[in-house]
C-alpha cells in the first residue's frame, strides 16, 4: 500500500504544551500514515522531543489543548536503551508481554536484529549499539503501528550508527509501522524517512518528502539539493555544515 | 606520530622479522623523559586487610612475653586461648553464644520484617509516606538505646525487651535505605514501564523491588550491624545468659581472659555475619558489573 493514500494512523491537531521549565509547542499539527516513516528535525529546543512525548502520554507535567490521536499499539525508542539492568536480554525484550509464545517471539525479535544467541546476557555486558538493538527488539516484538524514536542513534559512534540506519531500515520495511523519528542529523532524516518535518519554535515549520531516486548519481544530487534546503531550514549554511557537498 | 617516526615505522616494518631498525627519534626530543609517577594507589591485595589484625597479635604476644603488658590488664594471647578451650570445654562459651545468636536473630527476623513492610507502605504509596516517613524521621533522631528504659517498663527485664529493642536498631536502617532506594527508582524506567503498558503490579514487581533491591541489602549490613551493637547493650543489662553476661560476670570476678575471649567472639560473630550479607549481594545482584567475575 502506497503510504499517500493510507489511513492516517496518527492524527494531531493544534496541538500546544507548555511547562513551567523548558518545551514549548504552539500550535502544532500533523499527520502520520500507515506504514510512513516520519523524521522530525529541528535546533535544541525547537520542540521535537516534547511532541514525541506528547504522542507517548509521557507528558503527565505538561499542560496544554489539542487533539492527539495515536494507535493503541505504540512502542517507544529512546536515546538510552533503557534496558533493565537486572533482567537478561531476552526478559527485557519480552517485558511486559504474556501468552505462552512471549519467549518464542522475543527470541524471533532477538534474531531480527542480528543477536541470537544473547538472550541469556546481562545488559552491562552488552555494547552500546547492542543495548540500542535489543531496545529496537523490545519495541518491534509489540508489533506497534506507531514506533516513536526519539534520538535513538545519537549516543552511538558514527560506524554503529550507520549499521543501526540499515537496520531500522529493512525492519520497518518488514514489520512496516508508521515511524516518527526525531533526530537533529540531517543526513539520517534523509537517509531514512519518507517525509522531513521540521519544527522551530514549537510549531512546524516545513514539510519536505523525501524524493530519492533509488540509485546512481541522481540519488546524491538529489540527496545534497535536500540536505541543502533542509539545513537552510534549520539556519545553517551548507557549506560551512560540510565543505564536500559530494559526501552523501 | 610525526613525521620523521612514521616513516622510521614504515622501515622498521619492511625488515626481515625479528630485525628491528634503532628508531631516529629527533633532536628535541633527544633527552630522556623523566619517568611519570604513579599517583594513584596500585590494586590492594584481597587477605591484605589481615596484616593489621596480624601486627597487633604480635605486639599483644611479644609485649606480654616481655612482661611490658601486665597480665593483670591484659592476658597473654595463649591464656586467652586456653581459657577459650576450657570455656568450651566446660560447654558455657557454645551456651552463651547460642543464647546470644537467637536473641540476635529473633531481633533481626522482626525488625527486618517490619522494616520491610513500613518501608513498602512508606515507598509505594503518596499517603503511606505522608504517614509513615515523618514518625520514621522522628523516631530515627532518638537513639534506640535511649527507649531501653521505657521499653523496660513496657516489657520487663526478659527476653521479649532484649529482641524488642535489637528489633527497633535493625529497624531503621532497613526502613531508610529501602524506602530511600523504593523512592529513587530512576525516571527513565518509569517511562519505560508506562510505554510498555505495564500494570502497577508489573511494574512493582519487575522494575520497583529489584531495583530497590541494592538499597535493602546496604541497610541489612548496616542492620546486622545494629542488632550486634543493640546485642551487647542489652546483655550487659539485667541478663543471665549469654555472651555480654558471660563478659559482665568475669569482669565481677577480675577475670580479664574471660572478657578477652567474649570481645573475640563478639568481633568474629560481626565479620562472619557482615560477609554472610556481602555473600547474599554477590549472590542476587549478578546483574551488577562489581560483582561480575
Amino acid at each position: 500500500m502506497s503510504p499517500a493514500r493510507a489511513q492516517p494512523v496518527v492524527r494531531v491537531r493544534n496541538l500546544t504544551r507548555r511547562f513551567t521549565l523548558k518545551g514549548v509547542l504552539n500550535g502544532v499539527d500533523l499527520d502520520i500514515r500507515k506504514g510512513e516513516f516520519v523524521a522530525l528535525l529541528g535546533r535544541s529546543g525547537c520542540g521535537k522531543s516534547t511532541l514525541l512525548r506528547a504522542l507517548a502520554h509521557l507528558d503527565h507535567e505538561a499542560t496544554g489543548e489539542g487533539e492527539i490521536v495515536v494507535p493503541a499499539r505504540l512502542s517507544v525508542v529512546f536515546q538510552d536503551a533503557r534496558l533493565l539492568p537486572w533482567k537478561r536480554v531476552l526478559d527485557n525484550v519480552i517485558l511486559g508481554l504474556d501468552g505462552v509464545d512471549a519467549k518464542a517471539r522475543g527470541r524471533q525479535a532477538l534474531a531480527e536484529v542480528e543477536l541470537p544467541g544473547r538472550e541469556a546476557s546481562w545488559p552491562y555486558e552488552l555494547s552500546g549499539g547492542e543495548q540500542q538493538r535489543v531496545a529496537l527488539a523490545r519495541s518491534l516484538v509489540r508489533e506497534p503501528e506507531l514506533l516513536l524514536a526519539d534520538e535513538p542513534f545519537g549516543a552511538l559512534d558514527a560506524l554503529t550508527r550507520i549499521r543501526m540506519h540499515v537496520l531500522l531500515k529493512r525492519l520497518s520495511a518488514v514489520h512496516n509501522p508508521a515511524v516518527l523519528l526525531v533526530t537533529h542529523d540531517v543526513d539520517e532524516a534523509i537517509e531514512l524517512a519518507d517525509r522531513v518535518v521540521v519544527m522551530d519554535q514549537g510549531r512546524i515549520a516545513a514539510d519536505i518528502p523525501v524524493d530519492l531516486p533509488a540509485q546512481g548519481p541522481e540519488r546524491s544530487v538529489r540527496f545534497t539539493q535536500l540536505r541543502r534546503q533542509l539545513l537552510g531550514r534549520l539556519g545553517v549554511e551548507d557549506s560551512l555544515a560540510h565543505p564536500d557537498p559530494a559526501i552523501a | 606520530m610525526n613525521a620523521q617516526s612514521r616513516t622510521a615505522l614504515a622501515t622498521a616494518l619492511e625488515l626481515p622479522r625479528g630485525v628491528r631498525e634503532p628508531l631516529e627519534l629527533p633532536a628535541a626530543a633527544s633527552k630522556p623523559a623523566p619517568a611519570r609517577r604513579r599517583l594513584g594507589i596500585p590494586a590492594a591485595d584481597p587477605l591484605g586487610w589481615l596484616l593489621g589484625p596480624a601486627l597487633l597479635v604480635l605486639v599483644w604476644t611479644v609485649g606480654s612475653m616481655t612482661g611490658v603488658i601486665d597480665a593483670r590488664i591484659l592476658p597473654a594471647p595463649w591464656v586467652t586461648v586456653s581459657t577459650a578451650i576450657d570455656l568450651l570445654r566446660e560447654g558455657r562459651l557454645q551456651a552463651n553464644l547460642l543464647i546470644s545468636a537467637w536473641r540476635a536473630a529473633q531481633g533481626l527476623a522482626f525488625g527486618v520484617a517490619a522494616g520491610v513492610i513500613v518501608a513498602l507502605i512508606a515507598g509505594l504509596s503518596l499517603s503511606g509516606g505522608y504517614v509513615f516517613d515523618g514518625l520514621v524521621q522522628v523516631k530515627r533522631s532518638i537513639p534506640t538505646l535511649a527507649l531501653i528504659p521505657l521499653v523496660i517498663l513496657w516489657f520487663g527485664i526478659g527476653e521479649t525487651m532484649k529482641v524488642t529493642v535489637i528489633a527497633i536498631s535493625v529497624f531503621i536502617p532497613i526502613y531508610l535505605n529501602t524506602h530511600t532506594a523504593l523512592r529513587g527508582i530512576e525516571t527513565r524506567y518509569v517511562e519505560l514501564a508506562e510505554t510498555l503498558g505495564l500494570s502497577r503490579w508489573a511494574f512493582i514487581r519487575q522494575v520497583v523491588l529489584p531495583g530497590a533491591l541494592p538499597g535493602f541489602l546496604l541497610g541489612l549490613r548496616f542492620a546486622v550491624m545494629a542488632a550486634w551493637l543493640a546485642l551487647v547493650v542489652v546483655e550487659q543489662l539485667n541478663a543471665t545468659s549469654g555472651i555480654g553476661y558471660m563478659i559482665n560476670l568475669a569482669r565481677t570476678y577480675a577475670q580479664s581472659d574471660v572478657i578477652v575471649v567474649g570481645l573475640v567472639v563478639y568481633a568474629l560473630l560481626g565479620l562472619s555475619s557482615d560477609l554472610a550479607v556481602r555473600t547474599l549481594e554477590a549472590r542476587t545482584l549478578t546483574w551488577r558489573r562489581t560483582f561480575a567475575k
